[in-house]
C-alpha cells in the first residue's frame, strides 16, 4: 500500500470510529414520547415505543473498545503492522511448524525401517499415499501408472533402476534425461530406418504386422550400432546409469507406434524429474521412497 | 386475524390504558366486526403524535427482578419435565456403546456417533430434516398449548431456576436479598455474595465441562482436566461455556427471552384464539383491592383479586399478568400456583389466574381440534415416520468418484484410451468391511488396479483405478457409466456416476 492510500485508510478508520462514538453518546438522551407509545393506533392496538435495554449501550461501548484494541494489536490502520506483528503468512508458518512438531513423531516411527520393508506397514503406506497424491500424482497419476512422457512407477520397468537406493536417489536428486535429436545427423531416411529397426526389437512389435522391410532393418541396425548403442547398449536393453530406456520391451514412455519413435529419434526427448530433497523432509522422503518401491511389489 | 394477534403480542394490549384511550379489551371478533369485510381504506387511523413528548433516556435501566419461590401443581410438573432433561444432559456423555462413547460428535474425524448410528457430513440433509421436524413439533405444541417449550423445557429457564435456587439458599428470601443489595458492603454481604457466585460458577463449570464432553470423550476429558493435562483448546472451550452459562443464567436471565431469543418473538405468530395461555380473569378479579379475610367482597364492591402482588413477585420475567397477554410471558405458570395458593387461603375458588384460551375468556365456543393444529400434527407425523424409515434403512456405505485432474484421457498406441479415476469408498458402518468394485454401462472395459478393498469402520479408502477402452467400443467421446461398490456379504451397495472421455473428434478416436 502506498503512503497516500495508507493515510487515506487511517483517516477513514479514525473518522468513522470517532463518528460512531459521537453518534452513540449524542443519542443517550433526547426528546421522545414520555408515555412510551409511538402514538400509532390501529384496530384498537397501540404501538409501544420501548427504550432499548441499557446493557445494549454497554455492548456497543465494548464493541468499540474491542475495535480500537484490535487496531492497536493487529494490522488495520493503513501500513501500521500492529503491536503483535501478525500477518497471515507468519500465522501459516506457525501452523506449519506446529503441524511438523505434532506429526514428526509419527513419521519418525518409520525412520529405522528400511525402504524395502515400508510397504509392509499399512499405516505408513496410507500416509505415503497422501504424500504421493500431493507431490507426485500431478505427473505420475494418482495410481502412479504415469502417462505419455511420465513413467509408470507401478510396473517393474525402471529407467534409472528399481532398487531402494536408486528410487530414493531419483526422488531426492531428480533425474534429467537427454535423448539427443538425431534428425540433423542422420537425415530423414536414416531416422525412419532406425525407427523401423528399433520397433522390430520391441517385444510388442513382434506381435504386430508392421511392414518390415529387410533393407530398412539392415540400414537401421547399422545406424543404431553407430549412434544409439553407446547409451541404449548393443543389445538395446538400455542403461540405468544414464536413464536410457530398454528398447526391447513393450514399455514406451513416449509412445510405441512408428511416428512416435520417429519423433523421438528425430527431435530427441528431455524428460525431467524434479529434485525433492529440499521440498520434503527426510522422513517424508523415506516414506515416499518406500511407497514407490512398494508399488511394483503389488503388481498382479 | 393473525396479523392482529401478531402485533398484539408485540405491543401488548393494556388494560391500564383502556380507561385513558377508551379502547375496550376485547377481541376484534367479539366486538362485532366482521374481519373479512373490513375495507382497508375505511380503517380509522387516528394519529399522529398524540403521545406526550419530553426529555427521556433512550436506554432503559434494567430493573432487578427478585423472585419469590413458590410451590404448586404446575411447579411439580415443571420438576418432572426439567429433571429428566437435566439428568439426560449430564448423564448422556457417560453412556458407552461398544468401545466408544454412545453420543460423541467427533469433529476432527467428522463423524457424529449417536448410539447405533454414525453420521457423516454426507448425512447433513438428515440433520436438516431433523431440525425441520423439530420446528414443526414446536409449531404443533405452540398452536395447541402456547409457549410450553419456554416454561417447561428451555435450558434458559431450567438453568435460571437452578441459579435462582442457589441464590435462595445463599442470600435468603426475596426480602432478605433486596435488603442485602441495598446494604453497604460488609464482610457479611461479601461472604454471602461469594458463596452465591461460587455456587453459580461451580454449576456453570459442570455445565461447560459436560458440553465439551459431547465433543471430546468424557472419560479422558474428566481425568485430563482433573490432572491439568487437557489440551488448551479443551480448557478454552470449557471456560467459554462456563462463562456463557454463568452470565446467561446468573445475570442475563429474562433479558435473553426478552431481547435475544427469536423464538420468543415468532411464537406469537402461531397463537390463535384457541391456544392455551396463562391469563388473569379480568371479569372475576376486578376491581382489585385488599380486604380482610372475613369481609364480603361484594359488599365492598371488590372482585376476587386481593392485589397481593404475589403473581408479580414470583414472575421470572417481571411482568404483571393482570395486564393481559404479553410477549414476555414464558408460561411457566408460577403466577397460577401463587394465585391459587392465595385463593385457597382466602377460601375463594381457584383459577383467578389460569390456563385458558382467548375464546374461553370471551365466552365463545372453544375448539381444540382445528385445521391448523391437525395440519401441523399431520405434517409432523408424516415427516417423523419418513425420517425414521430413512434412518433405519440407511446404507452405511458411500462412494465418491474423482476423475484424474491432469488429463481428460490418455491415448495408447493401439487405438485404446485410458481414463484414470480416484474412488473414495466410505465405510460409514460401525464394522470393518470388505468391498469389491464393479462398473455398469461400459462394455469390454479393462480395469487396471486392485478392485477389492479392506476398509475398517469409519475409514475413507482411496482406490485409484484405471479403465482402458478400445475405440471400437466407444460410440461417443463421452460415455456415462456407473461405478458400484458392494460389500462382500452383498448387504450394502452404493453407486456413483462418472464418465469415460476420449477425443471429441471421432476420426482421432478411431484412427489413432
Amino acid at each position: 500500500m502506498s503512503d497516500s492510500w495508507s493515510l487515506y485508510v487511517i483517516a477513514l478508520t479514525t473518522t468513522m470510529t470517532v463518528a460512531v462514538i459521537w453518534v452513540l453518546l449524542a443519542n443517550r438522551r433526547g426528546t421522545g414520547s414520555v408515555d412510551k407509545t409511538t402514538g400509532h393506533k390501529h384496530d384498537g392496538i397501540e404501538e409501544y415505543d420501548n427504550p432499548l435495554p441499557a446493557w445494549w449501550f454497554y455492548l456497543f461501548m465494548i464493541s468499540i473498545l474491542f475495535g480500537i484494541a484490535y487496531l492497536i494489536f493487529y494490522p488495520g490502520m493503513g501500513n501500521y503492522p500492529g503491536l503483535l506483528n501478525w500477518t497471515s503468512v507468519n500465522k501459516w508458518e506457525r501452523e506449519q511448524e506446529a503441524a511438523e512438531a505434532t506429526y514428526a513423531e509419527i513419521f519418525a516411527r518409520y525412520r529405522e525401517i528400511p525402504i524395502e520393508a515400508i510397504h509392509k506397514e499399512p499405516a505408513a503406506m496410507k500416509m505415503a499415499q497422501r504424500i504421493f497424491a500431493n507431490n507426485c500424482a500431478q505427473c505420475h497419476g494418482v495410481d502412479a501408472r504415469g502417462s505419455l512422457g511420465f513413467p509408470n512407477l507401478a510396473d517393474n520397468d525402471w529407467l534409472y533402476g528399481g532398487s531402494a537406493e536408486q528410487i530414493s536417489h531419483s526422488i531426492q536428486q531428480g533425474r534429467t534425461a537427454a535423448m539427443p535429436a538425431w534428425g540433423q545427423v542422420l537425415g530423414e531416411k536414416a531416422v525412419v530406418d532406425t525407427a523401423h529397426y528399433v520397433l522390430s526389437l520391441s517385444f510388442a512389435s513382434q506381435t504386430k504386422d508392421y511392414p518390415y522391410d529387410s533393407e530398412r532393418l539392415l540400414a537401421g541396425e547399422k545406424s543404431y550400432q553407430t549412434f544409439c548403442a553407446a547409451c541404449h547398449a548393443a543389445d538395446a536393453t538400455g542403461n540405468t546409469l544414464l536413464g536410457a530406456p530398454n528398447l526391447t520391451d513393450s514399455v514406451w514412455l513416449y509412445g510405441g507406434h512408428l511416428q512416435a519413435v520417429i519423433d523421438s529419434i528425430q527431435n530427441g526427448r528431455a524428460g525431467v524429474m524434479p529434485a525433492y530433497a529440499k521440498k520434503l523432509n527426510a522422513d517424508k522422503l523415506h516414506l515416499l521412497s518406500g511407497y514407490v518401491y512398494g508399488l511394483s511389489r503389488y503388481e498382479k | 386475524m393473525s396479523a392482529n394477534k401478531h402485533s398484539k403480542k408485540h405491543s401488548k394490549i393494556h388494560s391500564k390504558k383502556t380507561s385513558k384511550s377508551e379502547i375496550p379489551l376485547v377481541d376484534v371478533d367479539a366486538s362485532g366486526l366482521d374481519v373479512n369485510k373490513i375495507d382497508v381504506n375505511k380503517i380509522d387511523l387516528d394519529e399522529v403524535a398524540p403521545s406526550e413528548v419530553g426529555e427521556i433516556d433512550f436506554y432503559q435501566k434494567r430493573e432487578r427482578i427478585y423472585t419469590r419461590p413458590i410451590k404448586g401443581f404446575y411447579q411439580r410438573i415443571r420438576l418432572l419435565t426439567g429433571w429428566p432433561l437435566l439428568i439426560a444432559y449430564f448423564g448422556v456423555p457417560w453412556l458407552q456403546w461398544g468401545d466408544r462413547q454412545a453420543v460423541l460428535f467427533d469433529l476432527p474425524a467428522r463423524q457424529f456417533h449417536l448410539f447405533f448410528i454414525s453420521l457423516w457430513p454426507q448425512d447433513l440433509p438428515l440433520l436438516a430434516w431433523l431440525l425441520i421436524i423439530a420446528a414443526f413439533l414446536l409449531f404443533t405444541v405452540t398452536v395447541w398449548a402456547g409457549r410450553v417449550w419456554c416454561g417447561y423445557t428451555c435450558p434458559q429457564t431450567v438453568w435460571t431456576s437452578i441459579f435462582m435456587w442457589a441464590e435462595q439458599i445463599t442470600e435468603g428470601t426475596r426480602n432478605q436479598r433486596m435488603k442485602l443489595d441495598a446494604m453497604p458492603w460488609s464482610w457479611k454481604k461479601l461472604s454471602k455474595k461469594l458463596a452465591k457466585h461460587s455456587l453459580w460458577m461451580g454449576f456453570a463449570a459442570l455445565t461447560g465441562l459436560t458440553f465439551v464432553a459431547y465433543f471430546v470423550p468424557v472419560r479422558e476429558l474428566a481425568a485430563d482436566v482433573l490432572f491439568l493435562e487437557a489440551s488448551h483448546w479443551a480448557y478454552a472451550w470449557i471456560i467459554f461455556f462456563t462463562l456463557a452459562t454463568y452470565i446467561n443464567a446468573g445475570w442475563l436471565r429474562e433479558q435473553v427471552c426478552m431481547y435475544m431469543c427469536p423464538y420468543a418473538r415468532f411464537q406469537s405468530a402461531m397463537f390463535d384464539g384457541d391456544t392455551l395461555i396463562v391469563a388473569y380473569d379480568n371479569a372475576r378479579g376486578e376491581a382489585r383491592g385488599s380486604r380482610k379475610i372475613t369481609a364480603d367482597p361484594k359488599a365492598l364492591n371488590l372482585g376476587d383479586c386481593i392485589d397481593c402482588k404475589m403473581c408479580v413477585q414470583v414472575c421470572p420475567t417481571g411482568i404483571d399478568i393482570r395486564d393481559g397477554l404479553q410477549y414476555e410471558c414464558i408460561t411457566c405458570a408460577l403466577c397460577i400456583d401463587a394465585c391459587d395458593a392465595v385463593m385457597a387461603k382466602m377460601q375463594y375458588d381457584k383459577g383467578l389466574i389460569k390456563y385458558t384460551t382467548e375464546k374461553k375468556q370471551a365466552k365463545q365456543t372453544a375448539r381444540i381440534l382445528r385445521p391448523r393444529l391437525l395440519g401441523y400434527l399431520g405434517a409432523t407425523l408424516i415427516m417423523s415416520v419418513l425420517f425414521l424409515f430413512v434412518i433405519f434403512t440407511r446404507t452405511p456405505l458411500s462412494l465418491d468418484v474423482v476423475r484424474e485432474r491432469d488429463a481428460l484421457y490418455y491415448a495408447l498406441s493401439d487405438a485404446r484410451f485410458e481414463n484414470l479415476y480416484l474412488l473414495k469408498i466410505m465405510n460409514m458402518s460401525q464394522q470393518d468391511q470388505a468391498y469389491v468394485v464393479s462398473l455398469e454401462g461400459l462394455d469390454n472395459a479393462q480395469l487396471i488396479g486392485d478392485i477389492t478393498a479392506q476398509v475398517s469402520a469409519g475409514e475413507v479408502y482411496e482406490m485409484p483405478l484405471r479403465i482402458q477402452m478400445h475405440s471400437s467400443d466407444l460410440d461417443s467421446h463421452r460415455v456415462a457409466f456407473t461405478f458400484y461398490v458392494e460389500s462382500q456379504s452383498g448387504k450394502y451397495k452404493a453407486g456413483a456416476e462418472s464418465r469415460f472421455l476420449s477425443p471429441l473428434n471421432a476420426s482421432l478416436r478411431v484412427n489413432q
